[in-house]
């Protein structure tokens, strides 16, 4: 067992070797920069750009808390943030070494650090709301108008009902669609109460028949073919969505909207493992994502909107525009976010969301 | 043994600088017999016995917020050993019925698609092992030919015949069999679809090997005797092929009861297996000790059938 461990650390230790000087490795969600924001990187630094991709904020965590992950930069959700600072898992921003750091929208660094206290770990990266997906004219044929773009498409069995042979998708993630449950039923978006668990669960059980599927990406597809008419989803992807749909030009209409009742909002955080073989280059890095530019090519391209005021200008006017990607003040005073839970109501949650999905 | 001595000094004699090694090892007590036995054993040592046993160090242990997510099981405390093992995981288990009833739908799932995929591979594997021996090898090519492309590519493909517009749903509504589209994908249809096809080869090669060693003169005398083909397949033929079909049957039952990728991919959301329990102890919860006796509660419910096949194998042996 110990030659083992130290045959693993000898060969972590000579794959950081080779990376010691110009490189840094980089581990991102899937589709989440422009198509030249690392290529530009490269040509401004001279610094070699390894990318990795995941999908998901569990995945990340896994190795996060495995340890020696070799990555230099990676982008977890705020909440995934708080309780992986909390193990040690990142080591604190030097704020001064980032000239760029000034850009960034005081509001939203103050929303941050509900869960990561004086932006201590973390800097915004994008941001995000989870929202209805739809396709315009299936939903239009089915139901009402008023009950378009409410979370009433999904928590409502009645009109949940009227949806089914159209198709509704619902993320796979208990804590994202819990939270808005909650908060369709009246009640505290971050409650740990047994009793308002229970009250979402029935909520959820009482639509369940209706929802053909729980997936995190699958409905980006699904929606853009016509195979489903309604996803919870996460506003860039739905956006992405809405983009194939176009290009393939089948005649699907495709809308995306932060639900009138409120939605979550999200913020993906760059932050650095204390473990980072490079954490200088890193930190190169996000300064770089800081500059104006640079953060508004990527909103352009993913349609995510960017915590960063300076680059505002230089975003699309179709993006800036676009109430499902920079809400509305009337919206935004609705947006919640979520904090991370106790690991007791993890498994709590976590319970309930297989009984809601299995029956069992 | 002589024959065997043979071959040990020419494959030594091929080996450059082999005379020397082979003197090293002889010095070590290490003959040939030593060499092709330590090889498997190392490697049985080395991915199985130790993974299992870190797996069952942290399935004792106790989740934590630290890294990694779980708290040491001994420590050194001024040259006091202290010891913590927390069997409260496996009891956790027996608390809440949901990992019963994972198991047994896994368990039940696994089997149903084995009877199906023994039910299809036995009459293709007769049927090869019965053709004139220059198309055999043609046949089983093509048994073997889909795992030239990827497992995961093979099961997405299924996804674009299953779906609701997909291949098999759009020619039943051009033919006019069907007004509505068919929901196949996102079923329990699926998946057995889905494992069955997977797996089948695994029960056609091991069923191919055992039927063409066959002596067709037992099928010649039965029928001499009067029996008609339905009795010498039943009473001659089935009998002789049990070890094939205990072989294949292991082959696919034990991967499916584990399988994680196909009912994600085409199963529903109310698809309960062991795979996916794991899974969400694993990331969902951040709960490895839990994710962990999930994971050794599941490898005795697999040793269980290989102690059988053992029993049956050396049963066998034993009578002939």
């Amino acid at each position: 067992m110990k030659t083992l461990a130290t045959m693993c650390s000898v060969m972590a230790l000579t794959a950081g070797a080779a990376s010691a000087e110009g490189e840094l490795n980089v581990y991102h969600w899937s589709d989440y920069v422009a198509e030249d924001t690392i290529e530009k990187f490269e040509a401004e630094t001279g610094i070699k750009v390894n990318y990795d991709v995941y999908d998901s904020n569990e995945v990340l965590e896994a190795k996060m808390l495995t340890g020696s992950s070799g990555y230099d930069v990676v982008v977890p959700s705020v909440e995934f943030l708080a309780r992986q600072a909390q193990a040690g898992v990142y080591s604190e921003i030097d704020k001064a070494a980032l000239s760029n750091y000034g850009n960034l929208d005081p509001e939203i660094m103050k929303v941050v650090a509900v869960n990561d206290p004086d932006n201590t770990y973390g800097v915004p990266y994008m941001m995000y709301t989870t929202g209805l997906g739809y396709n315009t004219d299936m939903v239009s044929e089915r139901i009402d108008e008023d009950k378009i773009g409410s979370w009433d498409m999904v928590f409502d069995p009645e009109t949940a009902a009227k949806l089914a042979d159209c198709g509704i998708a619902v993320l796979d993630s208990p804590s994202e669609i819990m939270a808005p449950a909650l908060h369709y039923l009246g009640l505290d978006p971050n409650s740990e109460d047994k009793g308002d668990l229970e009250k979402a669960t029935e909520l959820m059980l009482s639509v369940r028949p209706h929802i053909r599927y729980f997936h995190s990406s699958q409905y980006i597809n699904d929606l853009a073919n016509g195979d489903i008419c309604v996803a919870v989803g996460y506003s860039g992807d739905v956006l992405q969505a809405r983009d194939r749909a176009d290009e393939a030009g089948q005649g699907i209409n495709l809308t995306y909207a932060i639900p009138k009742e409120g939605g979550q909002v999200g913020f993906d955080m760059m932050a650095i493992p204390d473990d980072a073989p490079n954490p200088e280059n890193a930190l190169k890095f996000i300064d770089f994502i800081l500059q104006p530019e640079i953060a508004a090519d990527i909103s352009n391209y993913v349609y995510f909107a960017n915590p960063n005021t300076a680059a505002t200008e230089f975003v699309a006017d179709e993006v800036k525009n676009d109430p499902g990607i920079y809400p509305s003040d009337e919206i935004r005073s609705k947006l919640f976010s979520i904090k991370p839970h106790t690991p007791r109501y993890d498994r709590s949650l976590t319970r309930a969301w297989t009984t809601i999905k299995t029956g069992k | 043994m002589s024959m065997f001595a043979h071959t040990e000094t020419n494959a030594r004699s091929r080996l450059p600088g082999g005379k020397a090694l082979g003197g090293l090892l002889q010095r070590l007590g290490l003959g040939g017999r030593g060499l092709v036995i330590a090889i498997p054993t190392l490697w049985l040592l080395l991915f199985f016995l130790i993974p299992f046993l870190v797996v069952a160090k942290i399935s004792l242990s106790e989740a934590a917020i630290a890294r990694p997510p779980y708290l040491p099981i001994w420590e050194w405390d001024d040259g006091l050993l202290n010891i913590n093992l927390n069997f409260g995981n496996y009891l956790f288990l027996l608390e809440d019925p949901l990992y019963l009833s994972a198991y047994l739908e896994s368990i039940k799932i696994a089997g149903i698609s084995t009877l199906i995929a023994l039910l299809i591979g036995y009459p293709m594997a007769y049927l090869i092992a019965r053709s004139p021996e220059n198309q055999r090898n043609i046949l089983l090519m093509l048994v073997v030919l889909p795992f030239w492309t990827s497992f995961l590519l093979r099961v997405y493909a299924w996804i674009g015949f299953l779906k609701a517009n997909g291949i098999i749903n759009n020619f039943l509504l051009w033919t006019g069999i069907i007004d509505e589209p068919l929901i196949m994908l996102q079923t329990d249809f699926a998946v057995y679809v889905g494992i069955v096809y997977s797996y089948l080869p695994f029960m056609i090669l091991p069923l191919y090997a055992n039927l063409v060693k066959l002596d067709q003169s037992y099928i010649e005398a039965s029928a001499d005797l009067g029996a008609r083909p339905v009795t010498t397949f039943l009473t001659v033929t089935l009998p002789l092929s049990a070890s094939g079909i205990i072989a294949g049957c292991m082959l696919v039952f034990i991967p499916a009861v584990g399988e994680f990728v196909i009912p994600a991919l085409l199963g529903g959301p109310d698809t309960l297996m062991i795979g996916r329990v794991l899974w969400d102890e694993f990331f969902s919860n951040r709960d490895w000790p839990i994710a962990s006796a999930v994971a050794i509660v599941m490898l005795f419910v697999l040793v269980i059938p290989i102690m059988m096949l053992r029993k049956a194998q050396a049963v066998e042996e034993g009578a002939s």
